[in-house]
């Protein structure tokens, strides 16, 4: 076997230390003086070959399977040596757009921010309305968000990890069997809502429509056969050699880095950083539930799946809670009118733990019936900060696999 | 057709196939539709979910995404177009080789759907480029998409080689490619290709 | 955590001749925010971010808000020395009389950003910068170099509302292209006339069909069946 012996050990997998030896080579003098004055800037790696160094558009068409994104990477043979992000191919102009409308009709909207967790994204702008006017929310109603967030939460880490593995070549079957999953969570989802995907569901102070018995049964059948999909995706993926080799020491991020750039959700909870919001704010009702934050500790892009898989599983622990717990009760605030809403001028941060990371909406009322101004925290955009100083020194073939294992969602990077 | 249908059903029977070469080309070309794997926005997810196990699409011979517009034949405009994105769209398109069909997926892809009121989203992919399936929703359900996919093998079963009737990519005369548009200091330039795009006229 | 008068009084503590203002919230989630002056500004920060007890190491929200120019309407009451005449004699007597004065308060780009702890886990803290005006004057110092979470975010507000954040390392347009001239989330962006036509036009939209005719009909032909 003697060809293995050949093959140069850049190109398999790059250690940990061998890019840090090339990193600490790498930094020039600027760059050194920006990080003691507390700049947390990308480190500026030097082309080392003299074939000069190849400037590549990636995207905004491309294969990889996150939408229209592009990332303009200089590659010096192999190495990424710079990568910057563009955005804006997917900007839809919903921050516009919801100035312009009533408060409820922006709710439909907030759906289409991040496609995936439309529930989540409910929740965070619900949340924001009601802190803004100062709303209470009855019991039933914060239990059905709960179930609703952490089914959501739930889908949208199967489908991640699906279209991390897919982007690693894994073409078709781990999305196959977490689309699988994805499809009977949609059904739940189109039971209660009347949509697969954009539910539109929760309102200022409650939810639209009553959950009933029938669903809750369907519900806690599905909850009682979820940790069985994930063992069997485990025991797909976990172990496999190929993608320990592909992950393992691969996109790594320091913690401190992760903080310094607002990086929030399972990506930095990667780095071993304890930050939920749902322990932090206990917005709801999470208080109540009993469930653990799993934490990294590399930062890399097999942590960031790990973390994914271990907050399905919490996820599932906190299902089975509130689907046991939930009261009887009614599901809107009677004080709260929907109709002619105008907040009383002020203004409000409201932010939850969405799957994706912190998300967060800023809403400011002058007392008349649109925001005056309405601002979302995408943490897709904001995780994707620290894309380069991920990629730096990596093959190119690496940035696909750290592109999908920060998870973005292009509407909500772009809005 | 020169073959009365009756008698071509009988000769099947006897294991006597009859056929044209119209009739053999379209079944040729609708049986091995290849999309684009072209995504934009939420619908796009959904036509992901149409080509996994649960609805199938292999089942229309058009399971097979190509990442490169060269070898596709299909685009699916899954998504809203926006103005920075639409040079790239119709670039796109211009790349594909003939003959190319274009469904547009979803209200954005139609006329900017919800988000039809934003200064940086076009109002319909139609704009620039002609469109064969048309597929109202937001975003279409799976069973949307395969009705899309049957209308537009319909479509191609239709196709006549010659004569008055014959597609687009028949016609020496019709174009293939479509001006990209540029953008420009406030819009895009153009703000639509003249001679695809007639400006709708409402009658009250 | 400590309160905005508290914070206030440790910055002016700590950072001598910093000009802080507390912004009142009046709405029920009580969110006070810190407006800071301009020079002192990144010291502020560096000392938020830095001091152990606040320790806001996590810039969590930047954004922009736009300010029109206000038109004031305010009754005032005014002295005026009156001649007249009481009791047959020639007197200056001292009325008030009310007045209604207009003045137009200039308006402002306003960067607001929200400051959190991930290592005390407390939060937020709302600090806002005020540009001098809409026009000539819309810099604010930036604090990308503190925190990075700002990079793209400063951008952003940069693209969309115009304003220029001084000493930001890559100030390049985000979401809009290149060359694209107009800041378009300030509230006096008039959007390119690409009506195309609904059929149930109303309110904006309605008012915008009807500037779309007049303009096509002033044009010619072209366009004018939009928007009938
Ligand atoms: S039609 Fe709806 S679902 Fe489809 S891209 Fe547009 S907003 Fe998204």
């Amino acid at each position: 076997m003697s060809t293995f012996e050949t093959i140069p050990e850049s190109t398999s997998q790059t250690s940990a230390e061998h890019l840090a030896e090339r990193l600490s080579k790498s930094i020039t003098a600027a760059a050194e003086a920006d990080r003691r004055e507390g700049w947390n800037r990308p480190p500026v790696f030097l082309p080392e070959s003299e074939n000069g160094v190849l400037e590549v558009a990636m995207g905004p068409h491309h294969p990889s399977t996150h939408g229209v994104f592009r990332m303009d990477v200089s590659v010096d043979g192999e190495r990424v040596i710079r990568l910057k992000p563009v955005f804006g191919y997917l900007h839809r102009n919903h921050e516009k757009i919801a100035e312009g409308t009533a408060y409820l009709a922006s709710m439909p909207y907030t759906d289409r921010l991040d496609y995936f967790c439309s529930l989540t994204n409910n929740w965070a702008y619900a949340l924001a309305v009601e802190k803004l006017a100062g709303i209470q929310v009855p019991e039933r109603a914060e239990y059905i968000r709960v179930i609703l967030a952490e089914l959501t939460r739930i889908q949208n880490h199967a489908a991640a990890v699906g279209f991390l593995l897919q982007d690693m070549g894994a073409s078709g079957t781990p999305l196959m069997y977490a689309f699988r999953e994805r499809e009977k969570i949609l059904d739940l989802f189109e039971q209660l809502t009347g949509s697969r995907m954009m539910c539109n569901y929760m309102r200022f102070g409650g939810c639209r429509v009553d959950v009933t018995d029938a669903w809750l049964d369907r519900a806690r059948r599905l909850v009682a056969g979820m940790p069985q999909f994930v063992d069997e995706f485990e025991a797909l993926l976990t172990t496999n050699e190929i993608l320990m080799v592909r992950c393992q020491g691969i996109g790594a991020l320091k913690p401190d880095l992760a903080v310094n750039a607002g990086v929030t959700g399972p990506m930095l909870r990667a780095t071993g950083v304890n930050y939920d919001l749902r322990k932090v704010d206990h917005y709801g009702i999470y208080d109540r539930f009993k469930f653990r934050i799993p934490l990294g500790d590399h930062g890399d892009v097999y942590d960031r799946y790990m973390v994914r898989i271990l907050e399905i599983r919490e996820a599932v622990h906190i299902l089975e809670q509130a689907l046991k717990e939930i009261p009887a009760g009614p599901i809107m605030d009677p004080k709260t009118k929907l109709r002619g809403f105008r907040p009383k001028p002020g203004e409000a941060y409201g932010r939850i733990e969405a799957p994706k990371g912190e998300l967060g909406f800023y809403l400011i009322s002058d007392g008349g019936s649109n925001p005056y101004r309405y601002r979302v925290r995408p943490p897709s955009m904001i995780n994707l900060t620290v894309l380069e100083d991920m990629c730096l020194g990596h093959n190119v073939a690496d940035v696909v696999v750290i592109l999908g294992s920060v998870d973005i969602v292009l509407g909500e990077v772009d809005r | 057709m020169a073959i009365d249908q009756e008698l071509k059903i009988e000769m099947g029977k006897q294991g006597v196939f009859v056929t044209t070469i119209q009739e053999l080309y379209n079944w040729g070309r609708r049986s091995s539709v290849w999309p684009m794997q072209f995504g934009l926005a939420c619908c796009a997810i959904e036509m992901i979910a149409t080509t996994m196990a649960r609805y199938d699409l292999a089942r229309f011979g058009a399971e097979v995404f190509r990442p490169s517009p060269r070898q596709a034949d299909l685009m699916i405009v899954a998504g809203t177009v926006t103005k920075k994105m639409a040079p790239q769209v119709v670039r796109l398109y211009n790349q594909m080789a003939e003959p190319k069909y274009v469904i547009a997926m979803g209200a954005c892809a139609i006329s900017g759907g919800p988000f039809k009121q934003g200064y940086n989203v076009l109002k319909g992919i139609d704009r620039y480029m002609p469109v064969d399936v048309h597929i109202p929703g937001c975003p279409p359900r799976p069973e949307a998409l395969i009705q899309a996919f049957m209308t537009l093998q319909k479509k191609i079963d239709s196709h006549h080689l010659t004569g008055e009737g014959r597609p687009r990519y028949l016609d020496p005369d019709a174009p293939g490619e479509f001006k990209v548009p540029e953008p420009g200091e406030h819009d895009l330039e153009p703000a639509s290709n003249q001679g695809v795009w007639p400006v709708p006229v409402v009658i009250r | 955590m400590k309160t905005v008068e508290e914070i206030k009084a440790a910055i002016e503590a700590a950072v001598p001749g910093a000009k802080v203002e507390i912004v009142p919230n009046p709405g029920p989630s009580g969110e006070h925010s810190l407006l800071l002056g301009h020079e002192q500004a990144v010291e502020v920060a560096r000392f938020l971010r830095d001091d152990p007890e606040l320790a806001l190491d996590y810039l969590s929200n930047v954004t922009g808000v736009d300010w029109l120019d206000k038109e004031v309407t305010e009754k005032v009451k005014v002295k005026r020395q009156v001649t007249k005449t009481v009791d047959g004699v020639e007197q200056t007597v001292e009325e008030t009389v009310d007045e209604t004065r207009k003045h137009v308060e200039p308006g402002y780009l306003e960067a607001v950003y929200h400051l959190f702890s991930m290592a005390r886990k407390h939060g937020p803290v709302v600090l806002r910068l005020r540009t001098g005006n809409r026009t000539d004057q819309v810099e604010v110092p930036s604090l990308t170099m503190l925190w990075r979470a700002a990079e793209f975010q400063e951008r952003e507000v940069f693209d969309l509302y115009g304003i220029v954040f001084k000493g930001h390392p890559d100030l390049r347009r985000i979401l809009m292209w290149e060359g694209f001239k107009d800041h378009p989330m300030r509230k006096d962006y008039v959007e390119p006339d690409d009506y195309e036509y609904e059929p149930t036009a109303h309110d904006q939209v309605l008012k915008r069909a009807q500037a779309h005719q007049a303009q096509a009909a002033a044009m010619g032909q072209e366009g004018a069946g939009a928007g009938q």
